[in-house]
């Protein structure tokens, strides 16, 4: 059970606002770049987030490079999930490898500042600021079991190899 | 059933039968890094504790980002990637090489290969028939170590493309009508297939533009048959043993047919801040451009600097704007200087920069200053995207980027042809 606060931000939210291309020169500094993670959008954002708490999307989060960079920083800095509507492909796959859930449901639910419970086995989200409800979809077994593991990384130590379910 | 490209390429490299929606675990033809994802590659790498690289003869580091570097950081990531390719015998293509995807395309890509690259427009190899795709770091290292890697089977979109282009319209402008028409999501997940009468007219380096732009309406490959077209530039490239003919089954099941009569198409331009946000580049007249940039993996080829050169010969850049070219490969830039075009384009008032990714990503060679608007033949204009969030990025063909350049404001290639 995840429970934070949300950090609402619009739809198509980039890679290049993540993080982007004119710090690349911190990309081996990870702490030092998760300091600035989506300054653009959301200013001094890393100084505000508190451990918990969620980066909330609409349609489209994470589209553009295939930064990895993006999503871990989004963990460092203390995010216990992405929420969004739509998620971009390489974005998805990128975040449950490195043990970011991201949750697709409808964001339209939730303001800035709500409190949020998210119980990923269940796939609930209720508001507890507003009362509200809601289901998230399910995404493939091969990338449940990769975040049930914590990651890619974890599971290739478990595993060896790509398992696929039979 | 018969099978869509992507279903018969996955099939055959996972020994599967594979339809769309199906989890396969397929082999990897060839695996590569660029300078901006490689060493966050490596050290994950590391973490998995897999020591050996499954293949290293088809395993690449490209130093193509952030070259020569802008900094001490970037210099010290470059020697941490000569150091491991020295140590582990995988390829290296250095400084001044050239972009990635121009060499993937120019040197390794068959058809019928499965392709994967940390860095999303790993996708321009479809223009060659590959299922090639982007992937972050830790897909790309454990594929690295493996040589295989997982996909959901995706479905595809057919794009059936009819007609023939128009003088002073180019693939660019198909590509970006399309994603304008579908939207920058509109291929999620999925395969986009390009067929139809008009793909035999359009020639390796507008399929690879086209496909280079999948990935911005989200698609995951997108894809042109293997044909005659790719057999001669195979040919042309010193590889046409690797050429295999690959169409898709005439009953393959697609997900959704658009048609595209380019017969009416005209010079597009995408707006700032998404590439969806696209319109015909006569409507956005009297819009200033301080920079033009061309060159990047969408539009750095011969034929992007011969269309811009034979535009800008005898002509300047207009006096308040700066007009950057960057060739996408030392060998671009070495035929581009043999026909002329180089000398053409500097005598107009251009920057030439050496092959690689120059202003595209916002790391050096041309980062946009507060408010300032620049035309890119690059394929994203995300705010923030060229060094500045402040700036504003238009995206359109080598031919509306030369008009721009010569009239300093944003100008339909027709007016001066
Ligand atoms: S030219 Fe631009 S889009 Fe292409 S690989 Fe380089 S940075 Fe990426």
């Amino acid at each position: 059970m995840l429970r934070g606060n949300a950090f609402k931000l619009g739809d198509n939210i980039s890679t290049d606002d993540i993080v982007p291309g004119r710090l690349a020169h911190l990309r081996s500094n990870l702490p030092e770049l998760a300091k600035h993670v989506l300054e653009d959008v959301a200013p001094a954002l890393a100084s505000r987030i508190k451990a918990g708490d969620f980066i909330v999307g609409g349609e489209n989060f994470g589209l553009g490079s295939s930064r990895e960079h993006a999503p871990i920083v989004i963990k460092m800095a203390g995010a216990s999930a992405v929420l969004a509507k739509s998620v971009a492909r390489i974005f998805f796959r990128n975040a449950t490898n490195v043990g970011l859930p991201v949750i697709i449901c409808d964001t339209d639910n939730i303001d800035d500042g709500d409190e949020l419970e998210v119980d990923l086995a269940q796939g609930t989200i209720r508001n507890l600021t507003n009362g509200a409800g809601f289901a998230c979809a399910k995404p493939p077994q091969v990338m449940l079991t990769i975040l049930e593991e914590g990651g890619l990384i974890p599971y290739i130590k478990k595993y060896g190899g790509f398992q696929l379910p039979s | 059933m018969g099978k869509t490209l992507a279903e018969k390429i996955l099939s055959q490299k996972s020994g599967a039968d594979a339809h769309a929606g199906d989890i396969v675990i397929a082999k990897v033809d060839l695996v590569f890094v660029q300078d901006t994802t490689g060493p966050l590659t490596l050290k994950q790498l590391e973490a998995t504790g897999l020591k050996a690289v499954a293949n290293p003869g088809r395993t690449i580091i490209f130093l193509d980002h952030a070259v020569p570097s802008p900094a001490r950081e970037l210099s010290n990531d470059h020697m941490l990637l000569r150091h491991f390719a020295s140590r582990t015998g995988v390829s290296l293509s250095e400084v001044g090489e050239g972009i990635c995807h121009q060499l993937v395309a120019e040197s390794y890509a068959n058809p019928g290969d499965v392709i994967v690259g940390a860095d999303s427009h790993t996708v321009t190899a479809g223009g060659l028939g590959a299922f090639a795709t982007g992937m972050g770091s830790t897909d790309i290292a454990v594929a690295l170590a493996l040589g295989r890697t997982w996909f959901r089977v995706p479905e595809s979109l057919k794009v059936v493309i009819g007609g023939r282009f128009a003088p002073g319209v180019y693939a660019k402008d198909l590509i970006l009508h399309l994603i304008g028409d579908i939207g920058a999501n509109g291929a999620s997940y999925k395969a986009l297939e390009f067929s139809g009468e008009a793909i035999a007219e359009i020639a390796m380096s507008g399929r690879l533009s086209v496909a280079n732009m999948a990935v911005e309406a989200g698609a995951k490959v997108g894809l042109f048959p293997a044909d005659d077209v790719t057999e001669g530039y195979l040919q042309a490239q010193g590889r046409g043993e690797r050429y295999q003919r690959l169409y898709p089954d005439p009953d393959a099941a697609y997900e959704r047919t658009i048609e595209v009569d380019i017969a009416g198409l005209e010079p597009m331009v995408a707006r700032p801040h998404s590439v969806d946000n696209v319109a015909r580049a006569k409507e956005l007249k009297g819009t200033r451009i301080q920079q033009v940039l061309i060159g990047t993996c969408t539009n750095g080829r011969l034929d992007d600097l011969a269309v811009a050169a034979n535009m800008l010969r005898g002509r300047r850049r207009h006096a308040d704007t700066r007009l950057i070219v960057a060739p996408a490969s030392r060998g671009v830039f070495m035929a581009a200087l043999e026909a002329g075009h180089i000398r053409a384009l500097v005598e107009a008032g251009a920057i030439i920069l050496p092959p690689g990714c120059a202003a595209c990503l916002g790391v050096h060679q041309g980062v946009l200053g507060d408010g300032e608007s620049c035309l890119s033949t690059a394929n994203r204009n995300f705010r923030g995207r060229m060094g500045n969030p402040e700036a504003f990025i238009y995206l359109a063909s080598p031919a509306t980027a030369a008009a721009t350049a010569i009239a300093g404001e944003i100008t339909d290639p027709r007016e001066l042809l």
